[in-house]
């Protein structure tokens, strides 16, 4: 068992053919990864060669539309590598597709579009995760977005985080200490996305293989205080966590567009004490979390 | 990416928000010129004269600033003085809009002090705002109280918010606020400010605003690094930071900091990092005379080890570095990345893992 993705999910990817999208499409087949189509605007009838493990050739059909791509493959979810302008419009056309998992890798998606996408999709049975993320990855099982899957191991520790690489930098001290990963989610640094905090670890919580949970949050907004409420109230597992930029000065912003401290909220202190409050253990420094989540077993 | 007032003002009338009569000058003759118009325009023997700087809370902070615009604007009879302000709700994923009796004060004084004042409605994305939300901001802060014509006034509110809406959206701002919003003797409602942000990841479809950006009032370094790709925040330290990944790049400044130093700047080369990048990266992290030593810090996940310390050297030698240089990769063919660094004959120091290079430029900037 896992989350979100298995050895059983049939991928897409919209904007295979750019140079994104085509590179990180034939890291996922060669990672096992079961990519059944691509999708681009006016390419379709061309077709996408590539290797899946072993080297073995792969030729997947490339689609006009993700409609024609799911009726024709029966594609569950989509991977979007379109650029950010056009990037809202992929989401819209992957949900009314009928995807029911919709990973958005693209950063830099204005806002406005973001917060018309989230109205679009209330209510619909779709599960969106990012935009600006990693992506998702059971390890062993199935990659979808651009994370490196050699530093993954199967196992039954739960990865949620807002960043990329920070998530590497954790997976990568899990694995070193022998603590495989049930299922890796990047939720993203964009400040409307889809999946939050608590939407995963809620995910987490209910399956039977993860054991214990890692978080990492950073400066802005309040996820981590929410996550810390349902922590508090919910979670029978348990979670160890690190806050990215105690450091940071306010007013800036750091890089991921919703990484910045405005009018004296969303201060890592302010959301380290909450997640301590609630029974997470938090990692002393980023170089601890996978000591940290160790402690707690 | 901000604007001045007068451009903010400029775009509120685009959209018939009602603005005071102004004209933008950028000499001392032309003001003169734009006081004898507005005069004689207005009849008023009243102008304002407003320094156009970007910094927030003009006047208070007692910051001493070259100013190269100014905005001078017909006087007006101010009766009453409210905010309101359009910012994106990250919790509610919808843009808010919030209106206080408080005009002239800060917002966040007042959300900490007297929350109570601040009344607050959300934007529908699909429906836009409704009449009833605009109509209950003006009952909530009774807008119409001791004005000649009360109905009119609210119905004068009503336009201003809801044309503030559309151009929200429209012109894809993150933050727009009118402090004060002006309710004048006569009653009418006139936006006495206009601080207007735009959300930056939407310059794509925006080309005026290339014509709306005021370089002067931009960091250097960091308006270089935006050209570049690359993100980049200075800070008070002197240990150069360069890191892929804002979150990784966020964690080495705090990991510095834990074991004893201070970080010189935020610096995200991106998801990647090529020779250019890195190069680009250690002349900007050197242009602050302060930075006694640089720690880069890179989680190469797919891209090669072996390619950015080949990266890391060639960079070294073009721009002669001085200051000593932890480098800590991680990654595939990490060994071999190792191994080039060790044998490039440069003052660079390995590092295993993000503690160890921490402490070892800590103390190599302590020893400098």
């Amino acid at each position: 068992m896992s989350i979100l993705v298995s050895k059983d999910t049939r991928v897409l990817v919209q904007g295979i053919t750019g140079s994104a999208g085509s590179f990180h499409a034939k890291q996922c087949l060669a990672y096992g990864t079961q990519v059944v189509a691509g999708c681009t605007p006016n390419r379709g009838g061309e077709s996408f060669a590539a290797e899946g493990p072993g080297g073995k050739a792969v030729t997947l059909p490339v689609f006009d539309t993700v409609a024609e791509a799911v009726k024709q493959t029966g594609a569950d979810t989509s991977c979007i590598f379109v650029p950010a302008l056009g990037a809202a419009d992929a989401i819209l056309e992957a949900v009314d597709a009928g995807c029911k998992l919709v990973i958005c890798i693209t950063e830099g998606i204005p806002v406005t579009d973001m917060i018309r996408v989230r109205r679009a999709i209330e209510g619909k049975p779709v599960r969106l995760v990012g935009p600006n993320c990693p992506g998702v990855i059971t390890p062993g099982e199935c990659k979808i977005g651009i994370m490196p899957g050699h530093i993954h191991r199967p196992g039954k520790i739960g990865v949620v985080s807002r960043s990329g690489t920070l998530t590497y930098e954790a997976v990568g001290q899990l694995t070193a200490l022998g603590l495989g990963q049930s299922t890796c989610v990047g939720i993203g640094g964009d400040p409307v996305a889809g999946l939050d905090f608590v939407d995963v670890l809620r995910l987490f919580n209910e399956d039977p293989n993860t054991e214990a949970v890692m978080m990492m949050g950073e400066i802005g907004g309040s996820a981590e205080e929410r996550a810390a409420d349902y922590i508090k109230q919910h979670m029978k597992k348990p979670v160890a966590g690190f806050i990215a930029g105690a450091t940071a000065p306010p007013g800036k912003r750091m890089g991921h567009a919703g990484a910045i401290i405005s009018g004296g909220k969303g201060t890592a202190k302010d959301k380290i004490a909450a997640l301590g409050a609630a029974g997470v253990r938090m990692s002393p420094s980023p170089s601890e979390m996978g000591a940290t989540l160790k402690s707690l077993l | 990416m901000k604007i001045h007032e007068y451009q903010g003002k400029q775009l509120f009338a685009k959209y018939g928000i009602s603005v005071p009569k102004g004209i933008a000058c950028f000499s001392v003759a032309e003001a003169e010129a734009a006081a004898e118009k507005l005069y004689a325009e207005t009849g008023s023997s009243v102008v304002v004269v407003k320094a156009q700087i970007h910094a927030g809370g003009r006047g208070k902070g007692g910051g001493v600033k070259v100013v190269k615009g100014l905005y001078v604007e017909q006087g007006i009879e101010i009766a009453r003085e409210l905010y309101l302000g359009l910012v994106v709700d990250r919790e509610q994923r919808r843009v808010a809009l919030m209106a206080s009796t408080e005009g002239g004060v800060e917002i966040e004084k007042v959300a900490e002090e007297t929350p109570e004042k601040i009344v607050t409605e959300h934007v529908d994305p699909v429906i836009g705002l409704g009449g009833y939300q605009a109509r209950k901001l003006a009952y909530g802060l009774d807008v119409g109280k001791g004005t000649p014509n009360p109905k009119e006034t609210v119905s004068d509110f009503v336009k201003l918010v809801t044309k503030l809406a559309e151009l929200f959206e429209k012109e894809d701002c993150s933050l727009c606020e009118v402090n004060p919003l002006i309710i004048t003797k006569q009653g009418k409602v006139i936006a006495g400010d206009a601080k207007v942000t735009f959300d930056d990841n939407a310059a794509g479809r925006h080309k005026e605003w290339d014509s709306l950006m005021d370089k002067d009032e931009e960091d250097p370094v960091e308006l270089e690094a935006k050209d570049a790709g690359l993100s980049y925040v200075s800070l008070d330290g002197d240990i150069g930071c360069l890191v892929n990944g804002a979150g990784l790049a966020m964690a080495t400044m705090d990991i510095i900091k834990h074991h004893g130093g201070s970080p010189a700047n935020f610096l995200d080369v991106g998801g990647g990092a090529t020779k250019e990048q890195v190069t680009k990266a250690f002349s900007m992290i050197l242009s602050s005379p302060k930075v006694k030593g640089i720690f880069v810090n890179i989680f190469g996940g797919i891209m090669k080890c072996d390619v950015i310390a080949e990266g890391v050297i060639a960079a070294t030698r073009e721009l002669s570095l001085n200051v000593p240089l932890v480098v800590r990769l991680e990654g595939t063919n990490v060994e071999q990345g190792k191994k080039l660094l060790a044998e490039s004959g440069l003052r660079i120091q390995p590092a295993d893992t993000m503690a160890d290079g921490a402490k070892k430029i800590v103390a190599a900037t302590k020893a400098a």
